[in-house]
């Protein structure tokens, strides 16, 4: 539905976008993660045809943006970073401004924006100017254009940033029950939101994709990949720590005290193989020691940990590296 | 079209959704009516024509449209609805002419509440309705003008302040364009031709022409013209600022 190829987009001497590929297919969720001024937000003005790239392509569901812009612009729901709408308007007015815009009237109109406000909540406010409502609403608002003529590719810059945890859910409840008929990007800053509603995720760093996969693949590139993590009571913290880093398989152990909790987590041999023997023998130790152990599990892995990796400042890769 | 329609109905809604409207139509009729009674000697001319009414329209004009016209990039910009309004599947030509057009109609709805003027004129004498007629149409055309002029230069900058100055400034090189402080500084040096082509760019030349009652179709197509190439250019303008 989405093929990007080559993409390049420079602001003077500045490359915001350096050479971006990939592609979305029908049922796909993909997240855009990166820190700011990653690159993000400037591709999808790309692909909605806001911002004109410097070189490379792009094509949405056949049609080729910069050639066939408008044709590709039908296709296409955006919701542009901050949701932007016409302060003076009501959500209802505004809806009807971009209902005609896309050709939608009489019934056709009225069916699509009552589907739209039922879907994103936002019909006890549909009378306020946008001006006067809560972020929470302004960003439903914004969502509600952008479903608003049911496109085949949705496109949504942090759509969940500034809401609150209920509101964040329902958002994302609302990405996954489109997400079936839907080529769909959504760019965010907070990982969790990748595990839970994107089927692949980039991450993008200065302009280039650093890693492309699905978040398991991602969070399995993590240094805690298949380590183990004990929390024990701190009175058992001394003997344990001779006992553990003496397992068979640790490689090495770090620690981490919080209050009356102690946790270890300890490194296998080779983190990329499935090694779930290790949390059994830990299991096992600890109940010979009869240890007060609070939790033990096997770590996935940590995708904050890979986001920091892959895209943290060259200065301080290399004081790491140092250090 | 459809698109132009819909913009041009935001648009238009736009301007009465906020103060601006009341505040800019009450300022425009004051100072219409101040002008044509003071400083136009409406009464002591003893004349039954709007002449002195007329007259102010370009100084007027000149300061109160780069006022309607500022808002209609620069705000979208500022705000960032110009990043909706851009990926939504709209022609260029669309969003510039449906803009341009609902400014025109909101100063045309302005200027149509100066009638009374012209209901007073009938009571007190006989006029030329002809002459009154073209004077208004004039009037409109030259308003259309300078709002072209003031929307190109607002799709340059995302501070509405920055698009009245210098909007303000350009409008009045063209309204002055006939007058000897322009003709005078190109004369020393231009020829002749170069001199005439300047001088006929000047709104209050055109103007004052239909204003006597006589309708050229020279000076109508001078300021559709105008209002062409200055629309022409803010479609570029627009364009190019999504190349970044």
């Amino acid at each position: 539905m989405i093929e990007i190829d080559g993409l390049v987009k420079k602001f003077g001497p500045f490359t915001a976008v350096d050479g971006i590929s990939f592609s979305v297919a029908r049922g796909e969720v993909l997240g855009f993660l990166g820190p700011n001024g990653a690159g993000k937000s400037t591709t999808m003005k790309m692909v909605t045809g806001f911002l004109a790239p410097t070189a490379g392509h792009i094509s949405v569901c056949g049609h080729e943006v910069g050639r066939d812009t408008l044709a590709a612009q039908r296709m296409i729901g955006y919701l542009p970073e901050g949701a932007p709408a016409y302060a003076d308007m009501t959500p209802l007015q505004f809806l009807r401004f971009i209902a005609d815009i896309r050709g939608l009237n009489g019934s056709a109109a009225t069916a699509a924006i009552a589907r739209a406000v039922d879907r994103t909540e936002i019909a006890g406010v549909m009378e306020q100017p946008i001006e006067t409502l809560s972020k929470g609403f302004r960003r439903r608002v914004g969502l509600a254009q952008s479903i608003l003529h049911d496109p085949p590719v949705l496109i949504m810059d942090e759509p969940t940033d500034g809401l609150d945890p209920n509101q964040k859910f329902a958002v994302r409840k609302l990405i996954a029950e489109m997400a079936p008929t839907k080529a769909i990007i959504i760019s965010t800053h907070i990982l969790e939101e990748v595990d839970a509603i994107c089927s692949r995720a980039l991450i993008i760093d200065r302009g280039r994709i650093v890693a492309d996969g699905t978040p398991a693949a991602l969070t399995a590139r993590s240094r805690y990949h298949n380590a183990v993590t004990l929390t024990l009571d701190a009175g058992d913290a001394d003997a344990a720590r001779d006992a553990l880093s003496a397992v068979e398989g640790v490689v090495s152990m770090e620690e981490d005290a919080r209050g009356a909790d102690h946790s270890f987590t300890l490194f296998a041999t080779s983190a990329d193989e499935a090694d779930t023997s290790l949390v059994d023998r830990v299991g096992n130790l600890a109940r010979e020691k009869s240890w007060n152990v609070r939790t033990l599990y096997g770590e996935p892995g940590r995708l904050d940990e890979v986001f920091r990796s892959l895209t943290r400042p060259d200065t301080e890769k290399t004081q790491g590296d140092a250090a | 079209m459809r698109e132009t329609l819909a913009i041009f109905k935001r648009e238009l809604a736009g301007y009465f959704a906020t103060p601006l409207a009341f505040v800019f139509m009450i300022i425009f009729l004051f100072c219409v009516g101040g002008f044509t009674f003071y400083l136009g000697g409406h009464f002591e001319a003893g004349q039954a024509n709007l002449k002195g009414f007329f007259q102010f329209h370009p100084w007027l004009y000149l300061f109160l449209i780069p006022a309607i016209a500022m808002r209609l990039w620069a705000e979208e910009r500022r705000v960032g609805t110009i990043e909706l309004l851009l990926s939504l599947p709209i022609p260029l030509w669309s969003a510039v002419l449906g803009k341009f057009l609902a400014a025109w109609a909101f100063a045309g709805i302005s200027l149509s509440l100066t009638f009374p003027m012209w209901l007073t004129v009938a009571y007190l004498g006989d006029p030329d309705h002809g002459v009154i007629l073209a004077g208004y149409v004039g009037s409109f055309f030259m308003a259309g003008g300078y709002l072209a002029i003031g929307s190109c230069i607002s799709a340059t900058t995302r501070n509405q302040v920055i698009a009245f100055v210098v909007s303000v400034v350009v409008s009045f090189l063209f309204t002055v364009s006939g007058l000897p402080i322009v003709t005078d500084f190109v004369s020393v040096w231009a020829p002749q031709a170069v001199l005439t082509t300047i001088a006929s760019f000047s709104f209050l030349t055109h103007f004052e022409a239909i204003v006597e009652g006589v309708i050229d179709l020279r000076d109508i197509i001078y300021f559709v013209t105008l209002i062409g190439v200055w629309l022409v250019a803010c479609g570029i303008v627009v364009d190019m600022k999504k190349a970044g």
